[in-house]
């Protein structure tokens, strides 16, 4: 299974095993990582915002339209800025790190 | 002091689930109040996807968010629930055995039992996390337009790129000394007229599109301020003289002072027995997407049902020592509640 490294905003890292398949956000709500991701996956809000390792955007995957328009209703953006409930685990994406801003 | 409202249940939060509480309670003839933060009931399917067709309500192969809760309203019409809106739930405490709610609007209520279904949290304005951004709301920081005028021959900085920053960047061009629009991209989410006579405006000097750039920091003295500093992904910082920041990142949903009320709270959702819908603290319930527990699905359906197991459960709070016959509709009926 591929394993996913959470950063907290304290810094604090945890590398968990996720299920192929599986989104991201997903991963992180099942191992109580602080994190809102109020609208469950269903693409209407921003609280699941990360910002993934900057070697590990590339595999990330495509943004949609629909995600740019909502990470415009976020705030502190980097250019590796993503939704979390639209990128998918694979094997592709084993050992991907991502930093989870504050919640506000 | 103002007026005591006194009923058997409190019910915080005007969503789906909150109304059909308003159903369950008073079909066990307990009466409700109802508070909610915005301005109108339906929760997150009016302030968020109001438009948007549900496929998994039970019974409703398709339907509207707004017609669902226009239903549910019609619903628990006979059972006559006093819907406060516009105001959160500030305080809440235990005076002997009934539960005191303050709201921000100073009203208060006295209720024997809180069923809280507050969705994600109260809806507020999305605001930029800057830390002094508090110290200017109100005079010269706005997440809305109450008063056109009010901004006439002013320096307006405007973030955000939906309809409200290109519609009031368009209405305020006229009035204003400058007007700014910061975004973080080219691409804003407005209809493609509005987004294009903004653009006109902008090549035509009336106003100025400071984009690819994010809020960074905001500078003033008191309550006034001077300057908005904002950067690009690279780091690169511009700094705009400003009277006014209007920001517009539309809504967010905080649980605020429910944080406060003592219960087993952990990433923004409260952890019930999922039976009873019962919180660690006795006499307050939680139901619909606040409610959390071992495998909990968060579906309007599943609030449904929480708000049926809570409104059994409250019943033996409300009611001590009284039998509780279960009965169903086809039975009884609707029953006829006697006003709070």
């Amino acid at each position: 299974m591929p394993t996913i490294t959470f950063i907290k905003p304290d810094g604090e890292t945890v590398a968990v095993e996720a299920t192929n398949g599986a989104t991201v956000m997903e991963v992180a709500k099942d191992h109580d990582m602080p994190m809102l991701a109020a609208c469950g996956g269903s693409l209407a809000c921003a609280t699941c915002h990360v910002i993934v390792d900057e070697d590990w955007f590339a595999k990330s995957g495509e943004l949609c339209e629909a995600e740019e328009d909502l990470l415009d209703t976020a705030h502190g953006l980097t250019s590796t800025s993503r939704l979390c409930c639209q990128m998918k685990v694979s094997d592709e994406l084993n050992g991907m790190a991502m930093t989870l801003p504050p919640m506000e | 002091m103002s007026e005591v409202h006194t009923t058997d249940v409190a019910i915080i939060g005007a969503g789906p689930v909150g109304l059909f509480s308003v159903f369950q309670c008073g079909m066990l003839k307990m009466s409700c109040h109802v508070i909610d933060a915005l301005p109108a009931t339906g929760g997150q399917c009016t302030a968020l996807y109001p438009e948007k067709p549900l496929f998994d309500i039970p019974a409703a192969p398709n339907i509207n968010a707004v017609d669902l809760i226009a239903r549910l309203e019609r619903q628990i019409a006979p059972f006559k629930p006093v819907i406060h809106l516009n105001q959160q739930v500030s305080e809440l405490e235990k005076v002997g055995e009934h539960w005191h709610l303050r709201t921000s609007s100073g009203l208060n209520i006295r209720a024997r039992a809180i069923i809280i279904a507050a969705g994600a949290g109260a809806f507020g304005p999305n605001k930029p996390p800057l830390n002094n951004i508090d110290r200017f709301e109100g005079k010269s920081v706005h997440y809305m337009v109450q008063r056109r005028e009010d901004f006439r021959d002013q320096r307006i900085v405007i973030a955000g790129g939906g309809d409200s920053a290109v519609d009031w960047a368009l209405s305020l061009a006229d009035v204003a000394a400058e007007v700014y629009v910061i975004h973080r991209r080219d691409r804003f989410r407005a209809i493609p007229e509005s987004v294009a006579q903004m653009k006109a405006l902008a090549d035509a000097g009336k106003i100025e599109l400071v984009i690819p750039y994010q809020l960074a920091a905001l500078e003033g003295k008191d309550d006034q301020l001077k300057t908005v500093i904002v950067k690009t992904l690279d780091g690169e910082e511009r700094r705009i003289a400003a009277d006014h920041l209007l920001s517009f990142f539309g809504l967010a949903s905080k649980l605020g002072p429910i944080n406060d009320w003592g219960l087993d709270i952990l990433n923004g959702v409260i952890n019930v027995e999922p039976t009873t819908c019962a919180t660690n603290v006795e006499g307050i319930f939680a139901v619909g997407d606040i409610a959390h527990y071992p495998h909990k699905l968060k579906l309007i359906l599943s609030g449904f049902s929480e708000a049926a197991q809570a409104a059994h459960a409250a019943y033996r709070i409300v009611n001590p020592g009284q039998a509780l016959n279960f009965e169903h509709s086809t039975t009884s009926g609707i029953p006829t509640l006697e006003p709070a």
